[in-house]
């Protein structure tokens, strides 16, 4: 545990009403920040400060604040989640600042996501692109046979894991210049195309989610690999290539 | 008719489900598209009941205060899944899997419903493969098992340590199937704030739209709450910052009884809270004890220099280490139920052993783990006369594998590397047993109105073993739920749409907006984080994990002190219009401000210790089991179901009596 002592910053906020009106950065001083503390906490005590100024507080999406359910998406000091590494916003802790330094708080940028207030985007558009196929056609029943039934590769079902691990914060989507959601939609792509569940719907499933992400307005990916850095669950550039060999397959290969 | 009716079918328990099934009435395909049901959260319950019921083929309605229905707080859960599939052939049986969880609730739970749950299991994880839920698997195809605490056998299935976001997305693709359809409607960023009753049926409920400010009204022909628990009363806890009571409150105080509110589970594996800063509590799974070692030092000289920072861990030799899970229960050791190692480690705190600045920390150690692992490593590998390092590599090569995600979620929040110190860890508040009370048909005292999952109370008595919580709320939301809500159902057919121009709704609504208009005119000059703080000390100095008789009369005379001040000194900036988070949360802290006197009310009554509740006054004095909780069955072998009569401190007390036919009742022994 760290024992520096507390520390003052300086900090740059986009501040924006609503999704119409236009927003600015504004600059705001916090004192006595623990370097224990995370970044979320930090904001916590300046909203507090806010607050008991009679100003209204800054907005941001937050939940868990253990980093799995993927709500926190401040992109700080040009990065998404901020300077450290396989890290979500929340999980982000304040010894990674120094004493003094001025910390640029933006919320996600991207045409499909757009700003709804303060730091807080609107991400539906992920929710649609997996509406358009994420899923496997499978009804509850209680009569779907053993789980036992289909061994499947320890190989694959890690691979898969990997994968699934994707929280859909959106990181990948900040961060690229194209504004390109390939690594979310290539992580879902993967997961099912690597299970013998996923088989029967393969096709359809990556020209209908491809198509959507395309509706979405996201744009294409240039390989940088930005995205792969920044994901704080370290979701591989490769579901990019696996997704990409799907729907070349797919495209050619449909029946219908 | 006694309103506590709890409508247990008649049979032998290994039947009364599928005869019930059988017997229930089903509504016919044709109608069921004209039938509306609203599902109040979309975590592992409301998320499984909202895809089936749409699947089924009624049309849903679905609404989450998050901004997407995968983000629930079920995502969090780390360890697995429990299910009585025996694929170890260790005897695990449904009757086993029913007994651990009926004396893991230390027999405060209903018979019926657990051998349900048990019953079901089962099936649980046949449907999650079938979705595509990447579960852990063996080198030879088949699925891995590990253990929990407080059982003898390996049936918790889990990927990874993030079982519960696995199986949370997999009912998210359930429900995408299903929006996709136009089968479900969702309403992301969308608050209920009111039931709304119509010739006392739940007839639909208000929400607000959280980005716009608009307060909707949205009707239906049944309302199901799945919002979760309530742990968040205590401020600090596992549960995500926005986790509420608010809807099941609300549905409280329009008449469903409040079931068994003090029954709380402390976690008692988390990281220990650091200062005043800290926002919530992290959990480390509880799988951890599958291999973690838990221990403190055995001298105070070593506790001492410790905390000042002149000695490690690592330098304490064997004899000078108290692991005192193990001395004191030999035989579940380090997995003894979450509520027995819970108050072991308040215990050694207590006496001056905590290994912190706060002296409210023990240790983990996963140094004997890493050695075994890696000697047995070293030989499948080839390796039969491995160095001392390599031993070490092989072994934390494999405790990465196993539990990777925490050991890094622990370096990041605590900057230590638990590979090469144990990590610490102190009991958290976790997850709350206690919910509204429902029936077995899961529908609760107001009639078309259902709860299900943590929100409920019916399967975990006094407390609940790890790893059933996913196993519960799956259960309710794919299994039960969609059976037993048809009964009730195929007498709707004929009442058509449900209309939203009458009285009822505009009365609801009007309270509604009172209230938040009220909240927004206090102008006070504390924040709402200010009092939230302040329940949540009182909750967990007073309520928490040891209770006593004049430590509850003085929070709840607290309770109600911090509630009065909170309506006439919060402070909620900006309007009700538009997004404004400190509203939201100034309407849920309120609500705790009631729940947290109701809950410490229900302690007060319940002068026993069992499972999650222990009172002081009630221990073992002598022999083997001295200093062990003590149950009483003759006086409270029942449920507390609370009637809200309109001030949380008179709430009227019914009892629901447990009768036990199946399972001997007795004292819990992990020793």
């Amino acid at each position: 545990m760290s024992t520096n002592k507390d520390m003052n910053l300086i900090l740059k906020i986009w501040r924006q009403k609503d999704q119409k009106s236009s927003g600015k950065m504004v600059d705001y001083k916090v004192n006595g920040i623990s370097p224990d503390s995370s970044f979320l906490e930090m904001m916590d005590v300046l909203n507090e400060g806010l607050i008991s100024k009679g100003e209204e507080p800054v907005e941001f999406d937050h939940d868990c604040r253990e980093g799995i359910c993927g709500m926190c998406s401040l992109y700080i000091n040009g990065e998404a989640h901020g300077p450290d590494r396989a890290v979500t916003t929340c999980q982000l802790h304040m010894r990674k600042f120094k004493d003094g330094e001025t910390v640029t708080i933006e919320p996600w940028r991207a045409k499909a996501f757009p700003v709804l207030k303060d730091l807080k985007v609107d991400r539906s558009s992920f929710d649609r692109i997996q509406q358009a196929g994420g899923f496997i056609s499978v009804n509850t029943s209680g009569n779907t046979q053993d789980a036992n039934a289909t061994p499947i590769s320890k190989y694959n079902a890690d691979k898969a894991m990997d994968a699934a691990t994707c929280i859909g914060c959106g990181a990948c989507v900040a961060t690229c210049k194209n504004a390109s959601a390939m690594l979310f939609v290539g992580a879902k792509v993967t997961q099912y195309s690597l299970l013998p569940q996923g088989q029967v719907e393969r096709k359809e499933r990556v020209l209908n989610m491809v198509k959507q992400m395309d509706l979405e307005g996201f744009g294409n990916c240039t390989n940088t690999g930005a995205c792969e850095v920044e994901c704080p669950k370290g979701i591989s550039l490769e579901n990019i290539a696996i997704m990409n060999r799907e729907y070349l397959k797919a495209s050619i290969t449909k029946e219908d | 008719m006694s309103v506590l009716d709890a409508k247990i079918p008649e049979g032998p328990i290994k039947e009364k489900w599928t005869n019930h099934k059988n017997n229930i009435n089903v509504v016919n395909p044709a109608n069921k598209r004209l039938i509306d049901v609203i599902v109040v959260g979309t975590g592992l319950a409301g998320g499984s009941a909202a895809a089936s019921l749409a699947e089924m083929g009624y049309s849903v309605k679905a609404f989450a205060y998050q901004d997407s229905p995968r983000r629930a707080h079920s995502i969090a859960a780390q360890g697995g899944i429990n299910a009585a599939k025996n694929y170890q052939n260790d005897g695990d049986s449904i009757y086993r899997l029913f007994y651990d969880t009926v004396k893991g609730g230390d027999y405060r739970s209903r018979e019926a419903n657990v051998y349900r749950l048990a019953e079901v299991s089962g099936n649980i994880i046949d449907q999650c493969v079938a979705q595509g839920v990447p579960f852990a698997r063996e080198y030879g195809g088949l699925l891995d098992n590990r253990s929990f605490g407080g059982v003898l056998v390996s049936r918790t299935f889990y990927a990874k340590g993030q079982t519960g976001q696995q199986l949370l997305l997999g009912a998210y693709s359930a429900m995408n199937r299903q929006i996709g359809k136009g089968k479900i409607q969702m309403f992301s960023r969308h608050e209920m704030l009111d039931v709304v009753k119509v010739d006392g049926k739940a007839r639909g409920i208000i929400a607000r739209d959280l980005v716009t400010g608009k307060i909707e009204r949205h009707s239906a022909h049944a309302v199901v709450i799945a919002s979760g628990g309530y742990g968040n009363v205590f401020f600090l806890s596992t549960n995500a910052m926005g986790s509420n009571v608010t809807a099941a409150w609300k549905i409280h105080k329009k008449g469903a009884y409040f079931a068994n509110p003090c029954y709380t589970q402390i976690h008692p594996t988390c990281i220990p809270r650091s200062g005043d800063h800290q926002s919530k509590l992290t959990l480390m799974s509880e799988s951890l004890r599958n291999d973690g070692r838990i221990w403190v030092p055995n001298n105070l000289d070593d506790v001492k220099a410790i905390r000042e920072g002149k000695l490690t861990p690592t330098a304490i030799p064997e004899e000078s280490r108290d692991y005192y899970l193990e001395r004191r229960y030999p035989a579940f050791g380090n997995l003894v139920p979450r509520d027995v190692a819970s108050r072991a480690a308040k215990e050694r705190c207590d006496a001056g052993f905590g290994v912190n600045g706060t002296g409210e920390a023990v240790y983990l150690d996963f140094k004997s783990a890493i050695q075994r692992y890696g000697k047995e490593k070293a030989l499948v590998t080839g390796n039969h006369n491995p160095t001392d390092t390599e031993v070490l590599e092989y072994g934390e090569e494999v405790i990465k594998a196993k539990y990777g995600n925490l050991f890094q979620m622990y370096e990041k929040i605590v900057d230590q590397n638990p590979y090469k110190t144990p990590m610490m860890i102190y009991p958290a508040v976790h997850y709350t047993m206690g919910g509204i009370w429902v029936d077995y048909n899961l529908m609760t005292s107001i009639p078309g109105c259902y709860a299900a999952g943590e929100a409920n109370f019916s399967e975990h008595g006094a407390n609940r073993l790890g790893a059933s919580a996913l196993m519960q709320g799956l259960a309710d939301g794919y299994f039960v739920l969609p059976y037993t809500i048809g009964d009730y159902l195929a007498d709707e057919i004929r009442t058509g749409p449900i209309p939203t121009d009458t009285p009822e709704f505009d009365a609801a609504e009007k309270e509604v907006s009172d209230t938040l208009n009220k909240l927004i005119n206090i102008k006070g000059t504390k924040s709402v984080d200010h009092f939230h703080k302040r329940l949540g000390k009182v909750m967990w100095n007073n309520v928490g994990m040891a209770r006593n008789e004049s430590g509850l009369k003085e929070a709840i005379k607290t309770i109600r002190e911090i509630r009065e001040e909170f309506w006439k000194d919060v402070r909620v900036p900006g309007t009700t219009q538009g997004l404004n988070t400190e509203l939201e949360k100034a309407g849920r802290v309120a609500d705790f401000l009631e729940l947290g006197e109701l809950f410490a009310l229900d302690a007060l009554d319940r002068n026993e210790s069992c499972g999650g509740h222990f009172r002081e006054e009630s221990v073992e004095l002598d022999g083997e089991q001295k200093g062990e909780a003590k149950r009483d069955d003759k006086n409270y072998k029942y449920v507390a179901a609370w009637e809200w009569t309109g001030d949380a401190g008179k709430s009227k007390l019914h009892k629901e009596k447990l009768e036990f036919n199946d399972i001997e009742l007795k004292q819990r022994s992990y020793k």
